[in-house]
């Protein structure tokens, strides 16, 4: 086996070991937005791992080349695709677990002071 | 043997992201799921190009990124204002 073989599998461990955790945050993460940091972390930093380990086994050439150009790609539309969603469901009206909008909480603790009043 | 590896993990999280596409509570789950899955899948054609070593797989490696981007960009702008553009 040669050192670039050796180089280019620890690339790919490495890109396949964030592509796992991107895939398990997606599956485990409680909320819409918190949802969106793995997806980011597999499309950012698993596939441009990977694709250098792909690029080293393969040598300089052609390849080297058009995969540079397909990590381009895709680290411009990972990161517009994320932005353009995580807008899209704010818009909408997608409410992160554990939000408390202000005035709601406002008008309850001011019911809940006059029934206090009322009570006393 | 480590090439086979790094696919079955790939393929493995290609299963867990389709789970959320599943079963995701709001339309923008599935879509963000339906995207991950497109990378995965652009990763999965890219490694099978250096596996068969086969450089035409690259070419459409680079195709299916770019589709999947417009794909979702599409499907947000449909549920948005419920069609593509004027017609």
């Amino acid at each position: 086996m040669e050192t670039s073989d050796i180089i280019g599998n620890i690339f790919l461990i490495a890109g396949a070991f964030f592509i796992f955790t991107g895939a398990a945050g997606i599956l485990r993460m409680p909320d819409f937005f918190s949802r969106l940091h793995p997806a980011g972390i597999g499309d950012a930093l698993g596939l441009p791992l990977a694709m250098i380990g792909v690029m080293i086994h393969a040598g300089p050439g052609l390849i080297t080349i058009k995969i540079a150009i397909l990590v381009v790609f895709a680290m411009v539309t990972s990161a517009t695709a994320c932005h353009a969603l995580a807008k899209a469901a704010l818009i909408s009206g997608v409410k992160p677990t554990g939000y408390i909008s202000k005035n709601v909480d406002i008008k309850e603790n001011q019911a809940f002071d006059k029934d206090k009043k009322a009570e006393i | 043997m480590v090439m086979y590896i790094v696919i079955s993990i790939v393929l493995l999280s290609m299963g867990m992201v389709l789970v959320r596409a599943i079963k995701g509570p709001t339309m923008y789950d599935h879509i963000l799921a339906a995207n991950s899955f497109g990378t995965k899948t652009v990763v999965i054609i890219a490694l099978m190009s250096d596996l068969i070593k086969d450089t035409m797989y690259l070419d459409i490696a680079l195709v299916y990124a770019l589709v999947n981007f417009i794909a979702t960009i599409a499907i947000l702008k449909y549920f948005k204002y419920q069609s593509l553009g004027k017609s």
